[in-house]
């Protein structure tokens, strides 16, 4: 075997990059079979109730519309297991936005134009959109896999009242959108009982069963192709009803059909984050050692479905404190269902959680940093495990060497410039190490090239690149000997882009696959191979998702510098720094740009984004990207993020923890406490804008 | 967005004449608002004219020092322009804070005064809105009010004015120049937009039918110091929460020459003529200032989400008074 | 699809080659460019001018190609991003090189728009015109100097959700300075830890 660099850790450039840049990568909305068709998606005008009568004239006298599909002629589907893709199935109305017609036409001008012709009568009911902490209808949910319900240590309350130290605290956070920047979008096509779909999908392979239930097929009369997909952010996790739309209209036409969601549809039927209130209650001996953590977490779901943003899930992992109750309470409520939106429960959470702790450090009087480091533990509290590694010390050590925390003064409002104040703030962040199985199958060609196939999704990660690097190592050969097929799920199966586990997941199964076929080739000394060359197999089942007797987590620390305009409450980030201990870093190039990333996603958590749940109408006020605010470039200053050598041989063969989420979670805590820091007046509710930030300004002064 | 006509004008009476004054006729200039509003089905025209390539994109000084903008001229050109950047740098900095590069290349002058607002309740078709369906109710006075006015709203119709231009042209004394079937007439810019009193659904005093052939800016304000200043919710492309444009000549430390005007207050651009009527001939104080600029913002009647808008009025005003106060007059030619 | 009073031949010309699409009135440059003629590199992200993605040139200046009318382009000249070149009209362009160099994107839906509008916004520089952040003595006839600050400003009508903005900023400053790019981004730095040694703004 040939001598080689180590491909796995190096900065290699992705290999899409030049198709992305041309223009000639194409995302699922971009094909364009034959016949083509195009489908504009009606959406429910009431907040609750149901569809009494749909009346269609009008959209099918528009010239080009082909068909108006509505619940009274849709095909019917097999019952799904998740209730938002029982699109056009019945006359429920569950919450405004939910689609209640569809309209398929010859041109995007004419499914436009005839959608809004079509004419819906409603039974309208009152609907309760509202979130309340003292909501009736507020219950602890079950708690499946440990991040959600209600986890006792001790007695934390009474612990709390007997403390020398003290804070209870409410933290509130707004609903919240992912908003990829491309819409979602899929392209339908049956041909002889065969439906093959592009999808903008962050994991092809479910898509590929839930369409295969959906519609009673075998799984393999059914091809989901997600090559390149533009973001998803946890709302493409899960197949989305646009695509069951897609399929279903293409099936009742009989041509192949395009549906792209217009942006301003996508907050109600894509999901989002669901708002949530935050009661924290911190209780500390005097030399700032934790005594008592109690995290109350307050949220919405929708009345179809149970989701919980499980905000105190990683209040479990955090401090050590020998009493604690981390407490889960959701409303369901007649809105759009809420589902994963980056760090579901860990940002928010986190968010929460690490202002509390900067608010008890201004009690203690002492470093926050210190407060940090003063509770840092080996065991995760709420398990007892050990953890595989934590190095959260050495990321908060680290960050305040590099940004220069040392020479901090520490008084609030101790920065002035004209009108701006200056202040900086530190938070620490965390995100589960997760792990799914995968299939991979690795081939060697006689030529001595090699493909791996796994049907991982690229949704910005890098995903092509760093499974080729996976895969050069495993086989000993240079990267540029090895190809990666991804994106198609009649390639072997694969879990999701999502929990920050899709590297780790496809990476374990293309190891597996590569280390077989290496042996393989050993095996056979040198002999040469057949024409079709030769193949191994894996599929990590019971390995990847074994237990471990490790908690296993990523840990990171956060570090912001803001100035505060008094005179308008604006709010910029001057400097941003993060550094992480998660595990070995694959590719150093594409690995930076997702640390950056989900520092400037938190960025907008912290300053500009923020929706609006309006209680008469029951939909998001900010709809469309001129309301809801993502950060533009002007926000967004030089960001540095680092990471640590961390060696931790509890993890997966290549050593990697996930890297795609943590940097939203703590960036929005540092970028908050940094906002005290400048002004000496603690605001509780994000975002932080200027409204905001000049009443709490003028109320302090 | 249902099918129309479409007629390219290659002159003012030929797109008058196209237009005719019919109610589902629009003039198209740059199109970053009408298409937009045409996908919202919010306007659904059955002719478009297009005006964009009129010869009207120039830019002449008269020679009384007046400087006359054409209606087709691009947003991003007329903020380029060397004789608005050194003479009238509160139109310059305006059209700079509002959209992005790439709408201020397509927006033209006469475009940017006719956008509408960005009320999310006019934007729906699902929801009541007086301006844009008539007496079918304001979604927004008992709704989410945030980004809404202050000033001037009536119980029809809460929207703000969306843009930056206009707002700088009212503190401009600028003219407005329209083309009617009944000939030319001008407007004062800061009669242009109305408030919405009964009849939300006319933003403008401008005719059905009636086309912005130019904008003339008096050669009054030209060389006095001059600036804008805008808040928003992210450093830029996005809409004002408040936003002020003023003019301020100061001479043997009295105020002579003072004009005010705020955006993201009202349904037009607010001219703060109580606030000037105060300050004129007084010492350019911060208490002066902050005097007069109470007086004007005490008639002030926040709804329920945007209370804040009064105080940050206030601060952006005194802030650039002051700052003006301080600055060295700027060449007049 | 012929013509009517709804529909109209438009001559134009797209990355250089003369084309004559028949178009619906209503169809936007956008969605002629992609429905029509298979250009998918500008993308559709919001429809409505608010996010960038759609980015083109039209006759050398950047536009929002969802919000132009395609029936209105009679004469004009689009560039999309499949049509950008190096000077020699062959290789990729510097910006694009440099977006690649940097690693300025992520999921690269946001990418070709991103990309024409810094060929716009370099343009528009060169040519003197002025940003919201330049200041207000810079002479208005000499080219404007980009600054990370004016290439955030100049770029902030493009919308990235995968948050790679600060390496766009360094892509497009890589192309503004014609320095030689590709220097080792491996962020190995002497005391063993990794990351970028970044400059810190002011």
């Amino acid at each position: 075997m040939p001598d080689t660099v180590k491909a796995l850790g190096a900065p290699t450039e992705r290999r899409e990059g030049p198709d992305k840049v041309t223009g000639t990568a194409r995302y699922a909305a971009e094909y364009r079979p034959d016949g083509c068709a195009y489908a504009w998606p009606v959406p429910a005008g009431i907040a609750r109730g149901k569809v009494t009568a749909v009346d269609d004239t009008a959209a099918l006298s528009v010239p080009g519309v082909i068909k108006v599909l509505s619940h009274l002629n849709a095909p019917r589907l097999a019952e799904p297991d998740d209730a938002t893709l029982a699109v056009l199935q019945d006359e429920r109305v569950p919450h405004r936005g939910w689609y209640v017609a569809l309209v398929v036409a010859d041109t995007l001008e004419a499914a436009r134009e005839g959608a809004g012709a079509v004419r819906i009568d409603y039974a309208e009911e009152d609907h309760d959109v509202t979130l309340r902490t003292d909501h009736p209808d507020a219950y602890v949910p079950e708690d499946k896999d440990g991040t959600s319900g209600e986890h006792v240590r001790g007695d934390a309350e009474a612990a709390f009242e007997s403390a020398p130290v003290h804070v209870d605290v409410e933290y509130h956070v707004p609903p919240l959108h992912n908003h990829p920047m491309e819409p979602h979008a899929a392209t339908a096509q049956w041909q002889d009982g065969q439906l093959t779909v592009h999808d903008s999908s962050q994991g092809a392979t479910t898509v590929r069963d839930v369409l295969a239930a959906l519609f009673d097929l075998p799984a393999d009369r059914v091809t989901v192709v997600s090559e390149h997909v533009g973001g998803g952010f946890g709302s493409k996790g899960t197949p989305r009803p646009h695509v069951v739309l897609a399929a279903m209209a293409a099936h009742v036409t009989g041509r192949p059909v395009k549906l792209a969601l217009p942006r301003r549809q996508l907050p109600a039927v894509v999901g989002h984050r669901s708002p949530t209130v935050h009661r924290l209650r911190l209780a500390a001996q005097d030399d700032a050692t934790l005594l008592s953590v109690i995290h109350e977490v307050t949220g919405y779901t929708s009345r179809i479905k149970e989701f919980v943003e499980t905000g105190a899930a990683a209040t479990r992992v955090m401090y050590p404190s020998p009493h604690a109750r981390t407490t889960h309470r959701v409303v369901p409520l007649d809105v759009p269902s809420p589902s994963w939106m980056r760090a579901p429960g860990e940002a928010p959470g986190m968010y929460a959680l690490e202002s509390a702790m900067d608010e008890l450090a201004v009690e203690l009087g002492v470093d926050p940093v210190h407060l940090r480091l003063r509770n840092d533990t080996d065991t995760e509290p709420d398990s007892a495990k050990p953890f595989s590694s934590r190095h959260l010390a050495e990321c908060l050590e680290e960050g305040a060497r590099r940004f220069g925390w040392a020479e901090r003064d520490a008084r609030p409002r101790s920065r002035v410039h004209g009108s701006v104040l200056v202040g900086s703030g530190v938070a620490a962040a965390t995100y589960p190490v997760n792990a799914s199985p995968s299939q991979a199958v690795a081939h060697a060609f006689p030529d001595g090239s090699y493909v791996v196939r796994v049907n991982a999704t690229d949704i910005g990660t890098g995903a092509r690149t760093v499974l080729a690097q996976v895969a050069a190592d495993a086989l000993g050969v240079p990267v540029e000997r090895v190809r990666t097929e991804i994106g198609s799920s009649d390639l072997p199966a694969a879990p999701l882009a999502g929990g920050s586990s899709g590297t780790a997941s496809w990476g374990w199964a293309v190891h597996e696959a590569c280390a077989r076929l290496a042996e393989r080739l050993t095996r056979s000394g040198g002999k040469e191979l057949p024409p079709e060359g030769i193949s191994a197999r894996a599929d990590t089942a019971g390995t990847a998702d074994a237990d471990s007797d490790y908690a296993r987590h990523a840990f990171g620390a956060h570090f912001a510098e803001v100035g505060v305009d008094t005179v308008t409450g604006e709010v910029r980030v001057r400097r941003l720094l993060g550094v992480y201990a998660a595990g070995r870093i694959l590719n150093a190039r594409t690995a930076r740009s997702q640390f950056v990333g989900g520092i400037v996603m938190g960025l907008g958590m912290a300053l500009t984004e923020g929706s609006t749940m309006d209680p008469a109408f029951g939909d998001f006020t900010e709809s469309d990207l001129a309301g809801y605010h993502v950060p533009a470039h002007a926000d967004v200053p030089v960001i540095e993020a680092h990471w640590i050598d961390e060696e931790d041989p509890h993890l997966n063969p290549m050593g990697s923890k996930g890297i795609g989420e943590i940097g939203i979670v703590g960036t929005a805590a540092a970028i908050g406490n940094a906002v005290y820091h400048a002004t000496g007046v603690r605001l509780r509710e994000l975002p932080l804008t200027p409204d905001r930030v000049l009443t709490a300004l003028d109320a302090g002064a | 967005m249902k099918p129309f006509r479409y007629v390219r004008a290659h002159s003012v009476e030929e797109a008058t004449a196209a237009h005719a004054g019919r109610a589902a006729s629009r003039y198209l200039g740059g199109g970053t608002n009408l298409v937009d509003l045409m996908k919202l089905g919010v306007e659904r025209p059955e002719t478009l004219i297009d005006v964009s390539r009129l010869d009207l994109d120039g830019v002449e000084e008269f020679s009384d020092g007046s400087v006359r903008l054409g209606a087709t001229v691009r947003n991003s050109d007329l903020a380029a322009h060397p004789l608005i950047r050194g003479r009238y740098p509160v139109l310059s900095q305006a059209l700079l804070s509002g959209a992005s590069g790439q709408l201020r290349n397509a927006a033209t002058t006469g475009g940017n005064l006719l956008q509408r607002t960005r009320c999310p309740y006019f934007q729906d078709l699902g929801k009541p809105c007086n301006k844009r369906e008539p007496g079918s109710g304001c979604g927004a006075r008992d709704g989410v009010s945030r980004d809404h006015a202050v000033l001037g709203h009536s119980a029809q119709c809460v929207a703000t004015h969306p843009s930056d231009m206009a707002v700088a042209l009212a503190a401009l004394d600028a003219q407005v120049e329209l083309r009617g079937p009944q000939g030319p007439r001008t407007l004062p810019a800061a009669e242009f937009h109305r408030l919405p009193g009964d009849r939300p659904d006319r933003d403008t005093e401008l005719d059905h039918g009636e086309l912005i052939t130019g904008v003339v800016l008096p050669s009054s304000a030209a060389g006095l110091p001059s600036a804008y200043r805008k808040v928003r919710d992210r450093a830029s492309y996005a809409f004002a929460l408040a936003s002020v444009a003023v003019v301020l000549g100061v001479e043997d430390t009295r105020v002579r020459t003072v004009r005010i005007a705020f955006g993201g207050l009202a349904h037009r651009p607010w001219r703060a003529l109580r606030a000037e009527e105060a300050l004129v001939g007084q010492e350019p104080t911060d208490e002066a200032f902050l005097r007069a600029i109470d007086t004007e913002l005490s008639e002030a009647e926040p709804l329920r989400d945007n209370a804040f808008k009064v105080p940050l009025a206030r601060n952006i005003a005194c802030d650039l008074l002051r700052h003006l106060a301080a600055a060295p007059a700027a060449p007049t030619s | 699809m012929g013509t009517d009073v709804f529909h109209s031949e438009v001559p134009m010309t797209v990355n250089g080659s003369g084309h004559s699409p028949v178009v619906d009135h209503r169809s936007t440059l956008l969605d002629v460019l992609r429905e029509q003629m298979d250009l998918t590199g500008a993308k559709k992200g919001c429809d409505h001018g608010q996010c960038g993605a759609c980015t083109v040139l039209v006759d050398g200046r950047r536009v929002n190609s969802c919000l132009v009318l395609a029936v209105s382009l009679e004469g004009c000249a689009i560039t999309t991003v499949e049509g950008l070149r190096d000077a020699d009209g062959e290789g990729l362009h510097p910006l694009q090189r440099a977006f690649i160099e940097r690693d300025a994107f992520q999921c690269g839906y946001c990418t070709p728009g991103q990309l024409c509008s810094a060929v716009g916004a370099l343009a528009e520089a060169e040519a003197g015109h002025p940003s919201h952040v330049t200041g207000p003595d810079t002479a208005a006839d000499a080219p404007v100097r980009l600054t990370k600050e004016e290439i955030r400003e100049r770029l902030s009508g493009n919308l990235c959700r995968c948050g790679a903005y600060p390496h766009i900023v360094e892509a497009v400053e890589d192309v503004t300075r014609a320095e030689p790019v590709g220097q080792d981004r491996s962020g190995q730095d002497a005391d063993g830890t990794h990351g970028t040694q970044d400059e810190v703004d002011a």
